[in-house]
């Protein structure tokens, strides 16, 4: 059985006047469905580029990337959007709620793209996903009007209205004080408990030591855990 | 995405912010409203002027005596004398001519009873008079050709003199004194209001020509004032056929000039309709101009808030929104803010020529057709003025743009 993430000697290359920058180079790894993954380098290594080639935002220059048996570093702008839209949600370290949006309706952003749920459906779906991150009282709450943590929660909820067999989140805690933090880490491995592959990106080893699987980069090269 | 989730998506954004949108509909609601008001004014003005001028008659002609000089000292228009009442019936037999009839002007005082009065026109004419000017008799008949041939002292009177000099009774074989000559009325011409110069039309006493140059004015010769023709249809091709009669019975050669004048309704009204189109056409560019810097206000606008909102633009994109779903997103809030502010616009410009009309008594008239062009005014500005923008937002790169601090 092929891998769900299988990426083969993919590097990515700038070309920057003269200078050449090669932020990814040669890398190889497979991540199987239902895996907790942790990225980890320090800043500059090349793993933040090596998530957004995994989440489909940035097309590799060489090599080749499997989703689930399909090749996606071929695929076009739209495609790779589709790609992101129904396989991947996001967690960022800057949480990303639009302001002055009400939680319900930050949740609900991602289904307004390649679908046509009613609204009512769309409504109920993002309740659902409320619900599951613990924040159903808190749903006509605008990002202002909740802590740092529960904005991460808010966005951890937009992460899987879409029910994604992936989320990637990029330094989900990077922001959050220890307490938050500890929940969030709580809410991955549930989500990841429930079958749902999580990739974290973190240069925090704390972090890190929570996930069942470890991949150490260093100048765009995998040095452990491919 | 469709269209409707697309505006739905759009109208949250922009009430989100809803001092900005406000301010930035401002400009266009000022803009349009401005367009709506002046050419309400403009079309209402041409209107009133094409009304009253139709009151003169269809196809109307006119031929003034020319200036007679002696001796290098002109007396200016229409002091020759030359002019006759057979020239207008010599006239009336030209195949592009309907009618004619003299006219003789004078102006004396009505005593009748114990009223007085100085009507605006006292003219005398021939009975073809209410044919050319296309006017109706209310109560009782015209005079005949006989009353012209025998210059009988009879007269008809206009609505407004009727009314002055009997009021409360009917002025139908009543009789009149004009400079102490009695004259029998015989009828009262219909209303026909007020001219293109603001003359009371109905003030008026009209009777056979020959009594008016023989008895009132005391005038040996029978030359006239003017001759009201009616062309049947092509006026140019009559008042040609007038000029070169004329020139002939006058026995004017080639080359002199002509001892007499032709004006022509049509002439009268395209110069006037020419001009208030032009009015018209004026007040709306200036208008324009001023939508023109409203599509530059959302324009400016827009590429703020795209600038603003990079990272939500990065975020829709991360969560699979295509490069088209924002552009449309973005392009539909500015056609949003700009339609918006076109309907506010139309309905402040229309309170505004109605307010107009009301207060300064100017006519005005909001056409459907200066309303549709207001509006699709209103879309083609939203949308000019915000493609860059949008183009711009769709282009962002989405792990750029969610990076943007």
């Amino acid at each position: 059985m092929t891998a769900q993430i299988s990426l083969r000697n993919v590097g990515k290359i700038y070309h920057l006047g003269e200078v050449d920058i090669r932020p990814l180079q040669d890398v190889s790894l497979d991540i199987g469905a239902g895996e907790f993954v942790a990225i980890m380098g320090a800043s500059g290594s090349g793993k933040t580029t090596l998530m957004n080639v995994i989440g489909c935002m940035d097309r590799p220059t060489e090599g080749r990337y499997l989703l689930e048996g399909t090749e996606v570093s071929t695929l076009s702008g739209d495609e790779l959007a589709r790609v992101r839209n129904r396989k991947f949600g996001f967690v960022f370290q800057s949480f990303n709620l639009l302001a002055r949006t009400a939680a319900l309706e930050n949740v609900e952003l991602p289904l307004l793209y390649w679908n046509d749920l009613p609204g009512r459906e769309r409504r109920k779906r993002a309740e659902a996903a409320l619900a599951r991150v613990g924040l159903s009282d808190r749903m006509g709450h605008h990002p202002s009007q909740l802590s740092g943590g529960q904005q991460q929660r808010v966005a951890i909820a937009r992460a899987l209205v879409n029910e994604p067999a992936i989320v990637l989140a990029d330094e989900p805690t990077g922001n959050l004080d220890s307490a938050s933090e500890r929940e969030i880490v709580a809410l991955l491995h549930e989500l990841n408990a429930a079958g749902i592959t999580v990739v974290l990106v973190t240069h925090n080893p704390e972090i890190g030591a929570h996930a069942k699987r470890l991949i150490r980069i260093r100048d765009g090269r995998i040095v452990e855990g491919a | 995405m469709n269209l409707l989730k697309t505006l739905h998506l759009a109208l949250r954004s922009l009430l989100r912010n809803k001092v900005r949108t406000g301010l930035t509909m401002l400009g266009i609601v000022i803009g349009i409203s401005s367009v709506i008001a002046m050419v309400a004014m403009g079309q209402g003005a041409s209107m009133m002027i094409q009304d009253q001028l139709s009151t003169m008659g269809r196809n109307i002609v006119m031929v003034f005596p020319g200036a007679a000089s002696s001796g290098g000292f002109s007396f200016g228009g229409g002091s020759s004398t030359t002019l006759t009442s057979e020239d207008g019936a010599a006239a009336a037999g030209l195949g592009s001519v309907r009618a004619v009839a003299p006219v003789v002007r004078t102006r004396a005082q009505i005593i009748a009873g114990g009223q007085n009065w100085v009507p605006q026109s006292m003219m005398g004419t021939s009975p073809e008079f209410l044919d050319v000017r296309d006017w109706a008799m209310d109560e009782g008949g015209f005079f005949t050709e006989t009353d012209v041939a025998s210059s009988a002292k009879v007269c008809v009177l206009g609505r407004t003199t009727a009314d002055t000099l009997f009021p409360g009774e009917t002025a139908v074989q009543q009789t009149i004194r004009i400079k102490n000559f009695p004259f029998r009325v015989l009828g009262v011409l219909a209303r026909k209001g007020t001219s293109a110069m603001g003359q009371d039309q109905d003030d008026v006493v009209l009777a056979p020509w020959t009594t008016v140059k023989k008895t009132l004015q005391g005038s040996a010769f029978s030359n006239v004032d003017q001759l009201l023709v009616s062309a049947k249809s092509d006026v140019e091709a009559a008042s040609a056929e007038l000029t070169s009669l004329l020139r002939q019975r006058h026995r004017i050669r080639e080359g002199d000039d002509s001892d007499f004048r032709i004006l022509t309704m049509d002439e009268m009204a395209s110069t006037v309709t020419q001009t208030s189109r032009v009015m018209t056409l004026l007040l709306a560019m200036i208008a324009s101009i001023s939508l023109v810097v409203g599509g530059i206000g959302i324009m400016n606008i827009m590429l703020v808030s795209v600038v603003e909102r990079t990272r939500e633009i990065g975020l829709r994109m991360a969560v699979g929104a295509r490069r088209r779903d924002i552009l449309m997103q973005f392009l539909m809030e500015a056609t949003a803010i700009s339609v918006a502010a076109g309907v506010i616009g139309m309905v402040l410009g229309s309170a505004a020529a109605w307010v107009i009309s009301g207060t300064l008594k100017w006519p005005t008239l909001i056409s459907p057709a200066s309303i549709g062009i207001a509006f699709a005014f209103s879309c083609a500005v939203g949308i000019f003025f915000g493609f860059y923008p949008a183009l711009r937002a769709s282009r962002m790169d989405p792990i750029e743009a969610l990076r943007y601090e």
